[in-house]
């Protein structure tokens, strides 16, 4: 049996297509669990994992707190808002102060691109990047493809649209990056004012017309318009991208072929999405979180079957 | 690498109605009673118990089938890590009886994983154990099954191959393997 190539989870580019793969039948599994009168294994009970978030986040961390508690892990929670680093302690001082009280893997959130790459180069833990700026957010990528799987059977050859603010966005890097290894096309639709120059030389086609975009796809992937990280002005007015760029069900009606939509919250109802569509039967927005805990679980517990016990039995 | 065929063909056979008409003498009708077979290779034996029992009593005897990969106690431990297979478990186990049904019982932690994870799924009445194989004197913990196909005396380097013809092979057959 395979185990995962990596010994932590820092971005989709560095794992293989087999490390996915692994992921999603080992997330199968865990669904099954999910499902049980009694929701919890105990593979991780001897293992403490601390959420570090630097960043805001409710959907990210209660899903993988979720997934912890459903593996039995030990879990202790640390948020960047009322804790030392206000007082200016260094990011990698923070995190060697949280593993002197024995931790063995780190879920992290940073707004710092890198910089769950940098802590893993510099202590003792695996680490898990729960959003590394507008760089990479793996485990949402795992559980995007993975929903897309459960629905359309599988992702090969599905052609996947993301649309909306992919400049500020890690779930669109993340996404480009899992979806090209799983064989689907990939297109991104926004304004040019929120789509990176460099997009194209990632081998996907660059478009800024909803209604081409959604014509094309099987799977419309649609991110959040980032209001908190708009600086400068990237578009008129929310009524104007809404307008060019939200999807609503007339639009979907006239284009007339059955589209997944997806979203990985939280949503901005009436701009990049209609409720009418948000809530339709063709989309899996809910899905997305429920299928959340079972791939952090199989993330969490691939990862944790590399951290072996020394002294015991076999382990080398 | 030396084999030594254990049992086949018409032996294996005679084994398995025997087995079968052992569990028809202490469950009857199997109103209640439900069996589990164990994932990954206890499901191939499970399946021809059911298949035998149900035909002996004209009825349909429940059957799931158990994946115990994240109740093992050598998780972190071993050098290669094993996948899990599927469990499904049709029926809801509260207050009933199980016999779970393996093919080889050898150190027995499988065997306690398995209680742990049946467990999860609620409080059986009952649980019983029936395997095709039991290598004697090689348990790690307390469990002995209630029935058995064959006891085997076994060396720890060697190994017991089942194979049915349901995985491909030509024929049913056990073999005890000397490296």
């Amino acid at each position: 049996m395979a185990a995962l190539s990596v010994n932590h989870l820092l971005g989709i580019k560095e794992l293989t297509t087999e490390d996915i793969e692994l992921i999603f039948d080992t997330a199968d599994k865990f669904k099954e669990v999910l499902n049980r009168p009694i929701r919890k294994v105990p593979s991780l009970r001897d293992i403490t994992i601390a959420n570090v978030f630097f960043e805001n986040s409710t959907r990210t961390r209660l899903s993988f707190e979720l997934a912890e508690k459903r593996l039995s892990a030990d879990v202790i929670n640390f948020s960047a808002s009322g804790s030392s680093v206000k007082k200016g302690e260094t990011l990698l001082d923070t995190v060697n102060n949280i593993l002197a009280m024995k931790v063995e893997m780190i879920v992290m959130r940073h707004a710092s691109p890198g910089a769950p790459h940098f802590l893993a180069r510099h202590i003792k833990a695996a680490i898990v990047n729960a959003g590394d700026g507008t760089h990479e957010h793996p485990t949402q990528a795992l559980l995007d493809a993975y929903s897309i799987r459960e629905k359309l059977g599988s992702v090969s050859g599905k052609k996947v649209a993301i649309i909306g603010d992919i400049s500020h966005s890690r779930v669109a890097l993340s996404n480009i990056f899992c979806l090209q290894k799983l064989g689907a096309e990939v297109m991104v639709c926004g304004p040019a004012t929120l789509i990176p120059k460099h997009m194209a030389s990632l081998g996907v086609t660059v478009v800024h017309n909803t209604r081409q975009a959604l014509e094309w796809c099987d799977v419309a992937n649609v991110l959040r318009i980032q209001l908190e990280r708009q600086q400068g002005k990237n578009f008129p007015s929310l009524r104007e991208y809404a307008r060019y760029y939200g999807i609503n069900g007339n639009l979907l009606r006239q284009i007339g072929k059955p589209i997944t939509i997806m979203h990985p919250g939280p949503i901005n109802r009436g701009i990049e999405l209609t409720s009418d569509v948000a809530d339709s039967a063709q989309s899996i927005i809910l899905d997305q979180v429920e299928n959340g805990v079972a791939i952090r679980m199989a993330v969490l517990y691939l990862l944790a079957e590399k951290i072996k016990v020394y002294g015991t039995g076999k382990a080398a | 690498m030396e084999k030594l065929r254990l049992l086949n063909g018409q032996l294996l056979d005679l084994t398995m109605q025997r087995l079968c008409h052992q569990l028809v003498e202490n469950y009857a009708d199997f109103n209640n009673t439900a069996l589990i077979g164990m994932q990954p290779r206890g499901r191939y034996f499970a399946d021809r118990i059911k298949a035998r029992l149900d035909h002996i009593i004209a009825g349909n005897v429940p059957i799931g089938y158990l994946d115990i990969t994240f109740y093992r106690d050598d998780f972190r431990r071993r050098t290669k890590p094993l996948q899990a297979s599927t469990t499904y478990m049709p029926f809801d186990i509260e207050g009933k009886r199980i016999v779970l049904i393996d093919d080889v019982l050898f150190t027995g932690r499988t065997i306690r994983a398995a209680l742990s994870a049946l467990g999860e799924y609620g409080r059986p009445a009952s649980v019983e154990l029936m395997v095709l194989i039991d290598r004697l004197y090689s348990r790690d913990l307390p469990i002995q099954p209630n029935y058995t196909g064959r006891a085997v005396n076994s060396i720890l380097s060697q190994r017991v191959v089942v194979e049915w013809t349901e995985q491909g092979a030509t024929e049913d057959a056990i073999w005890l393997v000397t490296q």
